[in-house]
């Protein structure tokens, strides 16, 4: 049998849970061809230098081989000027300069809801708090922020995590197992579209509070299309909360693990604004990005990437490159100088970046003062099987209580 | 004890207990303040600013204050760390003594230092006659104070607005004005606004921007005299054509001026153009050596930049303000191996016209101008200037997430025209003239003579220049 790459290592579900030490071989080739022809870029600087770079695509129609993706034609897969143009049409409905307040205003609201989950809480001793806390609460706001009603979670949940479990980059995309949950994806995706487009059409007839419906009935010249809108809604249902789930669920876990750590939050709780960014370099809530692929030969650290070949930028790897970050193995709440790539950067830098600071943010400050001494019963707990989206399927905890 | 090792116990010592003075308590100030501390020094740190007010920040006092979104006294800059500094502010450096190292205060106090830092900055240059100057109704902008009075002025409002001079601040005013939807001239001397920072080809799109916005933009043209009515508020101004434009606001946004008066005598190489210092923020004395104890940072400062051929750049700029300051106070209380270069990137960003000006390295360093991706005519696009095949800087409008690839090319001396991007670029990418004007020869500078005949008693001396 042929060796298997570090990447392609890091990738095996079997180290879902600490990819680490495969990254850590990977850095030693910044950018490492892979046996499929495709370029992995796993040290910082290069990381950072590729995502300026205009002759990179984040458009997989313009690849040779041209890939299916759920997420094509939407702005994280087009580039200027289309990409520009999209982006700042739906930005109008969301943030600055038109909408300052929208996320601000947001903030009693994402407090209630993380409130509320503690609440439920009382008088267990063992929670699990992905279920519990770190799913309910971004799908939720999200679905408050776009105008989706709640009742509908279950419905798309199934969907996305049908998604989600039939996308693997890694050796096990070919055995059977996996195959079968691939073949599942297009008709989940078709449905969770079809939904969309039914809440979209609805939202033309009768406008109503969100993003959605502002995008629907936005009168000015830069409308969007039907169908862009209904894949952009897509994007932003499914990464809106994806992440942030994985965010304050890896949040949480580490924090367990790390009680120095958790004592020294919970001692000053003005460190939860550099806290949660240590969070985000630690476990990237985006461990890697597959869309993108070089436009012209590229030159970079010692390498050519080739016209055409497709790129995978290991956000997650460059999160923990040493050379960036002093000592990046270890979680350091008060680490100086923390410029992560955990929402990427460039112009295709997270649209939600802004609140889901804000969610997981309130997420760990509300834990960190409410929940009383936790416990990790098991670590490391089960994974999901996505290895963009990386995170555990449940976090158990033995807890003494809530407090007020 | 070696050598080495006396001169290492002297830095812990002066980590431990020395005495550090800033003049300047500005940004530049403020964040060298906080490097000091950073840096573990644990000596006095003494912080004299002429203004009664702790540090603020500048750069929304042309933006948010004047559009009356933010009051000009909530412009506090934030505070990075504890500096525990003494702080005199509301009182003026008058002096420097080098010999009794010593600041002079225009209270009659004297400040004994071991080290200083030079963080004066500029001020804006005033309307150059004084009566006229002091016309109710005229204006500059660089303080608090003179937003909040423009402020107060705008929001009358006045029946017309004059702008004099197209440079940064001056577009930033009269695009506030038109946000305000106040009738507003800008006279401009240059072919265009932006002209003198990024040439003829970009200034002209700015001047379509001014247009476009209903400003009424006069260039080629001077303003030769401002008059005032019987009550001493200034109503009309004449322009150089013969021309009169009537206006009851008038802003004179004219460049500015380095804040140096207080170091005549001192023997610094200082004066018009700033104080020079080397890479490191050390202050060079009059001969051009460099002195131990005298730094230099911020707006006031001008350095040798290896990038731009160690070319002396004065670079009015934030990042500038942060970084130099920064590496200042670490070369301050470390050892030479260690000390630290400030090879920044210049870089400076604007807001007007609903727009994000922003550009990286040293424009007018170029001659040549290359549109690279975006559309000039839908005014989002990213640009680099080159010399002799060589990117020096680029600018961007409303596509400022590139820069930092420009910025990459121009640290790495990639080549002009830069790569081409691989999508969404102008159909011609000829490089073309960026059409900067010639190089003006600054009036009012003292001659420099050098004076002594031994070796060991050569230097030099500024005269003024007999009128
Ligand atoms: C209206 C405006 C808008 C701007 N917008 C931008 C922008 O958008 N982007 C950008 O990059 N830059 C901008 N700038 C430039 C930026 O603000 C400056 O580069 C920065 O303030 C420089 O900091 P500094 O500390 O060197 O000097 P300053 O901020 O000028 O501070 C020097 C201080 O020293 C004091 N002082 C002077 N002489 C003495 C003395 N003898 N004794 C005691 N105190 C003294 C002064 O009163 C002042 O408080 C703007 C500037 C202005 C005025």
């Amino acid at each position: 049998m042929v060796e298997e790459t570090p990447w392609q290592q890091a990738l095996r579900y079997a180290n879902r849970a600490n990819p680490y030490p495969f990254y850590e071989e990977l850095r030693r080739t910044p950018v490492a061809r892979q046996p499929d022809g495709s370029y992995v870029v796993s040290t910082y600087r290069e990381v950072v230098q590729l995502l300026h770079d205009p002759r990179v695509t984040s458009d997989q129609r313009k690849r040779p081989d041209t890939p299916s993706n759920p997420f094509e034609a939407t702005i994280i897969t087009e580039d200027p000027s289309e990409h520009d143009v999209d982006r700042r049409r739906m930005m109008r409905h969301f943030a600055p300069p038109e909408c300052p307040q929208t996320i601000a205003d947001f903030e009693p609201e994402i407090r209630r809801v993380f409130g509320e989950l503690l609440n439920d809480m009382k008088g267990k001793t063992r929670v699990d708090f992905v279920d519990e806390f770190a799913f309910p609460g971004p799908v939720t706001v999200i679905c408050k922020v776009l105008g989706v009603p709640l009742e509908s979670i279950p419905r798309f949940h199934g969907w996305i995590e049908a998604a989600l479990d039939g996308l693997d980059f890694g050796p096990e995309a070919n055995d059977p197992e996996q195959q079968r949950r691939t073949a599942a994806v297009p008709d989940q995706v078709a449905e969770f579209r079809q939904f969309l487009a039914g809440l979209i059409d609805q939202y033309r007839k009768q406008p109503g509070p969100g993003m959605f419906s502002g995008m629907v009935n936005d009168g000015g010249p830069e409308g969007l299309s039907q169908q862009s809108i209904v894949r952009n809604a897509m994007l932003m249902l499914f990464a809106g909360h994806e992440t942030t789930v994985n965010l304050i669920a890896h949040s949480v876990l580490n924090l367990l693990r790390h009680p120095d750590q958790l004592e020294k939050l919970r001692r000053r709780p003005e460190l939860i604004v550099p806290g949660v960014e240590e969070l985000l370099r630690f476990e990237s809530s985006v461990q890697f990005w597959p869309t993108r692929s070089a436009l012209e030969d590229i030159e970079i650290a010692g390498t050519t990437i080739p016209k055409g070949a497709p790129i995978f930028l290991a956000y997650g790897s460059a999160n923990r490159d040493p050379e960036r970050f002093e000592n990046p193995d270890r979680l350091d709440l008060e680490r100086p100088d923390n410029q992560h790539v955990g929402y990427s950067q460039g112009i295709h830098y997270c649209f939600g970046a802004p609140l889901a600071r804000l969610e997981a943010q309130t997420a760990v400050g509300e834990f960190v003062r409410r929940v009383q001494n936790p416990r990790l019963v098991e670590d490391p707990p089960p994974y999901r099987r996505n290895q963009i989206f990386r995170g555990p399927r449940h976090v158990w905890v033995d807890i003494d209580g809530i407090r007020d | 004890m070696t050598v080495p090792a006396t001169v290492a116990e002297l830095v812990r010592q002066f980590r431990a207990n020395g005495r550090i003075v800033i003049v300047g308590a500005s940004l530049a100030g403020l964040r060298a303040a906080e490097a000091l501390r950073a840096e573990g020094f644990t000596g006095s740190v003494t912080i004299i600013g002429d203004e009664p007010y702790e540090p603020y920040d500048r750069p929304p006092l042309s933006k948010q204050v004047l559009k009356g979104w933010v009051p000009a006294d909530h412009t506090k800059l934030p505070r990075l760390r504890e500096v525990n500094a003494q702080w005199r502010l509301g009182v003026t450096a008058t002096g420097l003594d080098r010999a009794a190292k010593q600041v002079r205060l225009a209270d009659g106090e004297q400040i004994p230092y071991d080290r200083l830092l030079i963080a004066t900055g500029t001020r804006a240059r005033q309307w150059p006659n004084p009566d006229e100057a002091a016309l109710e109704g005229v204006y500059s902008l660089r303080s608090r104070d003179d937003a909040a009075q423009l402020q107060k002025a705008l929001a009358a409002p006045p029946s017309r607005v004059v702008v004099i001079g197209a440079g940064f601040i001056g577009s930033e005013v009269a695009s506030v004005c038109r946000e305000l939807d106040l009738p507003v001239t800008v006279v401009e001397r240059g072919s265009a606004p932006l002209v003198g920072a990024l040439g003829g080809v970009i200034g002209e799109i700015a001047a379509e921007m001014h247009r476009d916005h209903g400003v009424d933009l006069r260039c080629g043209l001077g303003v030769s005299s401002l008059e005032g009515d019987s009550g001493g508020h200034v109503r009309r101004a004449h322009l150089s054509d013969g021309t009169t434009v009537d206006a009851d606001v008038v802003v004179a946004s004219l460049g500015s001026i380095r804040n140096v008066e207080w170091l005549e005598g001192a023997g610094l190489a200082s004066g018009f153009w700033g104080v020079g210092c080397d890479a490191g923020g050390r202050a060079f004395d009059i001969n051009g050596v460099v002195t131990d104890s005298i730094y230099v940072a911020g707006d006031v400062a001008r350095s040798p930049h290896v990038l731009y051929e160690y070319q002396f750049l004065a670079m009015e700029h934030w990042d500038n303000a942060v970084l130099g300051a920064e590496a200042a106070a670490h070369n301050m209380v470390n050892l030479e191996p260690h000390y630290r270069p400030h090879l920044l990137l210049p870089g400076f960003w604007s807001g007007q016209f609903g727009l994000n000006i922003k550009s990286v390295g040293v424009p007018p360093f170029g001659d040549e101008i290359v549109f690279t991706q975006g559309s000039v005519k839908e005014r989002r696009f990213a640009a680099a200037y080159g010399r002799r095949g060589r990117i020096v800087a680029a600018v961007a409008f409303d596509h400022g997430k590139w820069l930092e690839y420009y910025g990459k090319l121009i640290e790495q001396s990639g080549p002009f025209p830069p790569p081409p991007p691989g999508w969404d670029h102008p159909p011609d990418m000829k490089p073309i003239p960026a059409e900067f004007p010639q190089p003006g020869v600054p009036t009012a500078i003292p001659d420099v003579v050098l004076t002594g005949h031994d070796p060991s008693e050569r230097g030099a001396e500024f005269r003024p220049r007999p009128r």
